[in-house]
């Protein structure tokens, strides 16, 4: 499973932890949907072009796991261009579409400002390692151990869930029900899953249990989670970035507050 | 407490019983039975007698006060076992269910961190534990790129980490190839050596286990215990009896009915030049030329990973050949316009090729195993008098009828494997196609299995069988095909 597997290599960002990334990908985001305006995320973009090089991503590797975000980004600003609040000066009417010169500066704001939190969150996520973010959210944040362990050793039933879902297709065919209609199918083959996957859980639940999880004893940890001052430096990167992002746009007077 | 290693423990049973919560009768009841600080010891006992069920109270994960009832007393080291956490070590059936976590390293570590062993001496045992099960992998290495038996030793591993003073293995092997098996059993004889820990192991297979232990106990199935001793003893006594109940003895072995008829009718199924593949593009193999006759039995045979189940789906019409073709004869396809059984509809399958999958749960459709027996005949729109006959009919043939108002998940691992086959039957197909059918059966279930095919065969029935079972092989196939 690629969720289980992710990309490593030599890369100092590989040894950030896991929880640095999170909050920083968060920040960023949450700085960015405060605003619409096309200067303050055309700002963020360029700062995270330059840190994008020490990402630890080939070309390729970049370009292949932020796929979604190419797509999204247009999309989001095709909508908003062809439906966004009509303002200004009308170029295109036809229906419900109207281009306008403010549908025009929305869609450009939109589009950017869905690559400038998608991307640098994508590339901070791929490199993040499941089991190392579990230690973090235990050790650095404190969350119950219990709860992010089960999730954890939870995530590694997905890929045998993949397996469970091909054979009950083919069991299906088998049994001489695949010819029902496709949707029916599919929510039968849905609850069959379900089934499979609380059996699968508790016999998981019992042979973790069987090595002493849930006990009463105070747990230790393997791995040491560290957060020094790189995890530091990363997230001041991510808030430097906002902080100039929110200026330029005030500065130039694009700022326009969202919940305002 | 937990930190120092345990020392060899005893096992104390005085008229112990545990009841299930959602069920009348005692799974365990009565049970007396003292097991003297490292003695090895191989439980059998008929399906039902209950040796799951006091491996799981002797491990201390059989829950609490709300999933079951206890009477009488079950100690660990003198401590009551139910809440005895870090003295006994439990390995299970299934190897996929234990991988807890995406490391080598770090799922040996998991229990050693539960039971709050400081870091360094974490990584110390983690290393001399893969040492003894002999893992020899990076400790970064994936968990899910292992094998079978390398799961089951990792698994291993992770309980001697812990330093039990009791190592519980509950059917270890019974999912393994022959050469997982050996692995595991190896691992295990090491360990005991090593260690010195007292072992309980279950096993449908004696021959396995037969050396490495030191005695042999045999439960009831109403409770109590049958027969206790020196395993050569125990085994020429009761040999016969065991026997019949499913324990496999190599000197007693299972009965069933030859076939009679080995002449062969014509030619049903013809694949050429056949490349398959799970997933389309990923090629497992190629070049099959592979010929299915009305009364012959093939058996697919080789090792893990070399397509076999990928083959029995890709003939049985489930999966798209990626090379070279599947063709079904008039005799098979009957009107059908088609030829390729991948372009039938599912409804057509029925009667054709009937295919009984690997898992059993995969194939359940419905809440009662009548229900269940009725899904294809229903999808063929036969009456309901004639839907009746054949589900009566089959549920007596298979020994299903009083489970026939049973969920079907909820039955023995055996009568899962019955109902799975029972179900295919009910369409009558000509073709039967059997993924690993006695893959983890005790041999009570295996005999009546090798039975019934020996009738359908006889029948003129053709079988396509993935398999691993020599003995199966033996009994049954008239050709093998052997995949690399």
């Amino acid at each position: 499973m690629s969720i289980l597997t992710p990309t490593a290599g030599p890369q100092a960002i590989y040894r950030i932890n896991p929880v640095a990334k999170l909050a920083t990908a968060f920040l960023l985001g949450f700085a960015l949907i405060l605003t619409i305006d096309w200067l303050s995320a055309a700002t963020a973009l360029v700062l995270e072009s330059v840190l994008l090089v020490w990402a630890g991503l080939s070309v390729r590797q970049f370009l292949l796991r932020t796929i979604p975000v190419w797509i999204a980004a247009p999309t989001a600003g095709l909508t908003t261009l062809l439906y966004g609040q009509p303002l200004g000066q009308t170029y295109v009417e036809f229906g419900l579409i109207h281009v306008t010169d403010g549908s025009i500066s929305l869609a450009i704001a939109t589009a950017l400002r869905v690559l400038a939190i998608g991307l640098p969150a994508i590339v901070l996520f791929v490199t993040i390692d499941p089991t190392d973010l579990a230690d973090g959210l235990a050790q650095v944040w404190h969350l119950p151990s219990r709860f992010v362990l089960g999730a954890l050793a939870g995530l590694r039933l997905v890929g045998l869930f993949l397996d469970d879902w091909r054979s009950l297709e083919l069991a299906r065919r088998a049994r001489g029900v695949g010819d029902r209609g496709r949707i029916r199918r599919l929510l039968s083959q849905a609850f069959a899953l379900l089934v499979l996957s609380i059996r699968r859980g508790s016999k998981l639940a019992t042979a973790m249990e069987a090595r002493g999880f849930g006990g009463d004893t105070p747990r230790t940890w393997a791995r040491e989670s560290l957060f020094g001052w790189r995890e530091i430096a990363l997230i001041a990167i991510g808030a430097a970035i906002a902080a100039i992002a929110i200026a330029v746009a005030v500065v130039f007077g694009t700022w326009n507050f969202i919940v305002g | 407490m937990t930190l120092a290693p345990q020392p060899p423990a005893a096992v104390s049973a005085r008229g112990w019983g545990w009841r299930h919560a959602s069920r009348k009768a005692w799974a365990v009841d009565g049970l007396d039975l003292e097991i003297d600080p490292g003695e090895r010891v191989l439980l059998l006992g008929a399906s039902g007698a209950g040796k799951s069920t006091l491996m799981h109270a002797l491990a201390g994960v059989i829950g609490g006060d709300d999933e079951g009832e206890q009477k009488g007393e079950l100690l660990v080291s003198g401590q009551r076992a139910t809440s005895a956490r870090g003295i006994a070590g439990l390995v299970l059936q299934d190897p996929d269910s234990q991988v807890i976590l995406a490391r080598v390293g770090d799922d040996v570590a998991f229990g050693c961190e539960n039971l709050g062993v400081p870091r360094d001496e974490i990584w110390r045992r983690v290393a001399q534990s893969l040492d003894e099960v002999g893992l020899d992998l990076p400790l970064d290495h994936p968990t899910s790129a292992l094998s079978g038996g390398q799961k089951q030793r990792l698994a291993l591993a992770g309980v001697l980490a812990m330093r039990p003073g009791l190592i519980l293995l509950d059917e270890p092997t019974a999912n393994l190839d022959p050469e997982g098996v050996a692995e595991v059993r190896d691992a295990v004889a090491r360990v005991a050596e090593s260690t010195g820990a007292t072992l309980v192991v279950i096993e449908h297979r004696v021959e396995v286990w037969r050396d490495i232990v030191d005695r042999v106990v045999v439960l009831a199935p109403g409770g109590g215990v049958l027969a206790d001793g020196d395993p050569r003893r125990v085994l020429r006594d009761r040999g016969a009896e065991l026997s019949a109940s499913g324990v496999w003895i190599p000197e007693f072995p299972p009965r069933f009915t030859q076939r009679r008829v080995a002449s062969s009718g014509g030619r049903l199924l013809d694949a050429a030049g056949l490349g398959i593949a799970r997933v389309r593009g990923s090629r497992i193999a190629d070049g099959l030329d592979i010929g299915l006759d009305e009364g012959r039995a093939v058996a697919i045979v080789g090792p893990n990973g070399a397509g076999k189940s990928t083959l029995a789906l890709t003939l049985a019409g489930l999966l798209r050949p990626d090379a070279g073709a599947v063709s079904a004869t008039p005799a098979l396809a009957g009107p059908l316009k088609s030829v390729s059984p991948i372009s039938w509809r599912s409804k057509d399958l029925l009667t054709r090729i009937g295919t009984v999958f690997q898992d059993p749960e995969h194939q359940f459709l419905s809440s009662t195993v009548r229900d269940e027996l009725s899904v294809g005949p229903r999808a063929l729109e036969l009456g309901d008098v004639e839907v009746d006959a054949r589900v009566d009919e089959l549920l007596e043939r298979l020994r299903l009828d009083h489970l026939a108002l049973a969920n079907p998940f909820t039955l023995s691992g055996g009568e899962k494997r019955r109902l799975s086959v029972a179900t295919v039957l009910a369409t009558r197909p000509k073709l039967l196609v059997l993924d690993e059918p006695t893959f983890g059966q005790d041999s009570r279930t295996w005999s009546e299995l090798v039975s019934l095919l020996a009738g359908l065969l006889d029948q003129g029935q053709s079988i396509v069988a993935v398999t691993h079972d020599a003995d199966f092989v033996a009994a049954l196939a008239d050709d093998e095909v052997r995949l690399a």
